[in-house]
Formats: structure tokens, C-alpha cells, sequence
């Protein structure tokens, strides 16, 4: 049986599909066959973030609507063997996706591979509710600003009632906080909601914090998810966060700010002062 | 300029702008708090505007735009505000 995991914001523009692409890259090089589905139908883009836009024939629809079938839609990764894609459709509108047909595309999915990775639309229409329905882990991403903040602490509530795990009884789903485009320098300024002031309001167990990065950029432009960057901050933060999913015990980078002693103490002293 | 203008100026310059992350925060968990408990509540306000018109008409002729219910979330509790304009009764 495969694990389902949900990559979700509420927010657009926070980074999920960046995260759901370096997810799914970083469980598959561990070794774990993983699939990642792009939930948003009509306006593709896992398909960009993963480099395998050319190579897309079907879509999650074709295979919903049985007009192709699941292994002919699944795109294989460049870099890693164990890392298949399955794109969302381009042309057709939202409500092409189905609870019936999900379920079945998940079910026979969950036969051979060991982690599926639903990259969720924005919002909180179908597609969305769709993305999040059969997952056993929520990865919420949120970025240290309040409407993005706020649309989180809407969508924990929606993973709360509105999944099947809920609507069965069954143990709630684990969710995970991922706090991306995160900037110590401006959190020391007080310019930027701080890793505990939304830890504080949000209260679930904090997955990782991505720090703003440029190789964020870099690596949709080139369709290289970020993660295999491991020179980069955000790419090693990647790592770190997968690495803490399967459970390691990995110590918090990228939450201080980086700079000169100097600095550092002079701040110590003005909060001492204030 | 004065010499208590100039000092002023220049520990101005060293004094930081108020921390925005602050306000940011207060407001974050107000709203918040007030959503966890109501989002699954219908929005009752316009049906309790109706209401309380169509009580208020029953002993004064006022017009529809006479009555504006206003409510303000706070920290904790929130403020109904009911503001009605009565016709000058001589």
C-alpha cells in the first residue's frame, strides 16, 4: 500500500508544486518508487518544475476518463528511474476530475508504488478537496506572510473534516508544516512573521523551513526541482525536510540569520534593552 | 533648527520603525481564532438585519437604510454594533 501525501496551501504562489516536485524527487533517490500527481487541471506546471513538459502524451484526465491507460500516461523521471510523473490536463476544465476516478487512478497506483505525492491546486474547489481526500500526510507550505498564513489554518481545518480519513473515524492524517521563502535577515529586522510566531498560530509539527533562494528560480527555469541543487540552501533544506519525513532526526538549518558577529551582538544588546 | 531638534533627529536615526512582524502576529491570531470557531457557521448577518427592521418598523416608519449592523472581532469577544437612525419625531 502505497502512502498518500498531500502538498497543500490554500495560497497560490507559496511553493507547492516547487515542493511537490523536490518531495517526490528526494523520496524516490532514497530508494522509495514514487509517483507525483498535478491535481491542477487546466493549469499545468509540475509537468514544467520536473523538466518533462515535451515528453507529456495523456493526462490524469485521458486516464479518469479511460481513454488511456494509467502506464501510458505516467511519465518517467530523466534523473531518477523510481520517479514517474502523471500530469494534470491542459485543455479540459476542472470538474473533469471525478471521486470515483481519483479514487481508482490512487488505488491502482498504491499496487506498486510506495508514495504517491498530489501536488494540490490553489484554492479550495475541487480539485483541491480531490488532492487532499485520500491522503494519509498533509505537507502544509506556507510562506511568513498573513494571508498565506491565514489560508493555511482554513485549509488545516478543511484536512480535518473534509478527507476520508475523517469522514471514516479512522486515525486523522499526520500534517506537517513547511515554511518556504523564509528570510532570517527580514525576521531580524521585524519585517517577517517569525518560524515561531506561525509555528505559534498554526500549531502543527514543523517539517522544515526553506529559506528565499535563488536557486528556487534557477531550477524552474532550467526544470531541475530544486533538491538536486545540493549546493543550494534551498536544496539542501529540501533534503533535510524528506530526511525528517522518514522520520531521521535532523537538526533546524536556515532559521538565523547568517552575518557578522558584530551584528549580532548589537541586536542581542537591543533586545536586552527593550 | 534647535539643539533638542538635532539630538532628537539623530536618535531618531538609530531608533528602528515599529516592527510590522508584531502587528502581523496580533492580527493573524484574532482572525484566526474567530474563523476556527465559525467558519462552518451560515453568515447571519444580513438575514439579523432583516430582523431587527422589520422589528423596528412594527413601532417606528424608518427606511431600509436606517439600520447598519456592524460587527468587529476582537481578542476573545467580538462587538455588534447596531446603528439606527430614527426620523425626527415632532
Amino acid at each position: 500500500m502505497a502512502k498518500i501525501i498531500v502538498i497543500t496551501s490554500g495560497k497560490g504562489g507559496v511553493g507547492k508544486t516547487t515542493t511537490s516536485a523536490s518531495f517526490a524527487v528526494g523520496l524516490a533517490s532514497r530508494g522509495y518508487k514514487t509517483a507525483v500527481i498535478d491535481f491542477d487541471i487546466g493549469l499545468r506546471n509540475l509537468d514544467l518544475i520536473m523538466g518533462c513538459e515535451r515528453r507529456v502524451v495523456y493526462d490524469f484526465v485521458n486516464v479518469i476518463r479511460n481513454e488511456a491507460n494509467l502506464n501510458q500516461a505516467l511519465i518517467r523521471d530523466k534523473h531518477i528511474r523510481d520517479l514517474f510523473i502523471l500530469p494534470a490536463s491542459q485543455t479540459r476544465d476542472k470538474d473533469a476530475l471525478t471521486l470515483e476516478g481519483v479514487s481508482t487512478v490512487l488505488e491502482e497506483l498504491s499496487k506498486t508504488f510506495d508514495y504517491i505525492v498530489c501536488d494540490s491546486p490553489a484554492g479550495i474547489e475541487r480539485g483541491a478537496q480531490l488532492a487532499m481526500y485520500f491522503a494519509d500526510s498533509a505537507i502544509v507550505v506556507t510562506n511568513p506572510e498573513v494571508s498565506s498564513v491565514r489560508d493555511s489554518d482554513r485549509m488545516l481545518g478543511m484536512l480535518s473534516s473534509k478527507t476520508k480519513r475523517a469522514e471514516e473515524g479512522r486515525d486523522p492524517l499526520t500534517e506537517h508544516l513547511l515554511l518556504t521563502r523564509y528570510s532570517p535577515k527580514r525576521v531580524a529586522r521585524g519585517d517577517m512573521l517569525s518560524l515561531s510566531d506561525v509555528n505559534e498560530i498554526l500549531a502543527i509539527p514543523l517539517l522544515g523551513v526553506i529559506p528565499e533562494s535563488q536557486a528556487v528560480l534557477r531550477a524552474s527555469n532550467s526544470g531541475d526541482p530544486v533538491i538536486l541543487d545540493k549546493e543550494s540552501d534551498a536544496g539542501q533544506a529540501y533534503l533535510d525536510a524528506v530526511a525528517r519525513f522518514l522520520g531521521e532526526n535532523v537538526p533546524h538549518r536556515f532559521i538565523e540569520e547568517k552575518g557578522n558577529w558584530l551584528k549580532r551582538l548589537l541586536r542581542f544588546k537591543e533586545k536586552e534593552i527593550s | 533648527m534647535s539643539l533638542s531638534n538635532k539630538i532628537s533627529k539623530i536618535l531618531d536615526y538609530f531608533q528602528r520603525p515599529e516592527k510590522t512582524s508584531r502587528c502581523a502576529k496580533e492580527r493573524l491570531q484574532i482572525i484566526i481564532a474567530h474563523e476556527r470557531g465559525s467558519h462552518n457557521k451560515p453568515d447571519y448577518l444580513a438575514a439579523l438585519q432583516q430582523d431587527l427592521l422589520n422589528v423596528i418598523t412594527k413601532y417606528v416608519a424608518i427606511d431600509r437604510e436606517a439600520v447598519k449592523v456592524e460587527l468587529e472581532r476582537k481578542e476573545g469577544f467580538s462587538v455588534l454594533e447596531l446603528n439606527v437612525t430614527l426620523p425626527n419625531l415632532e
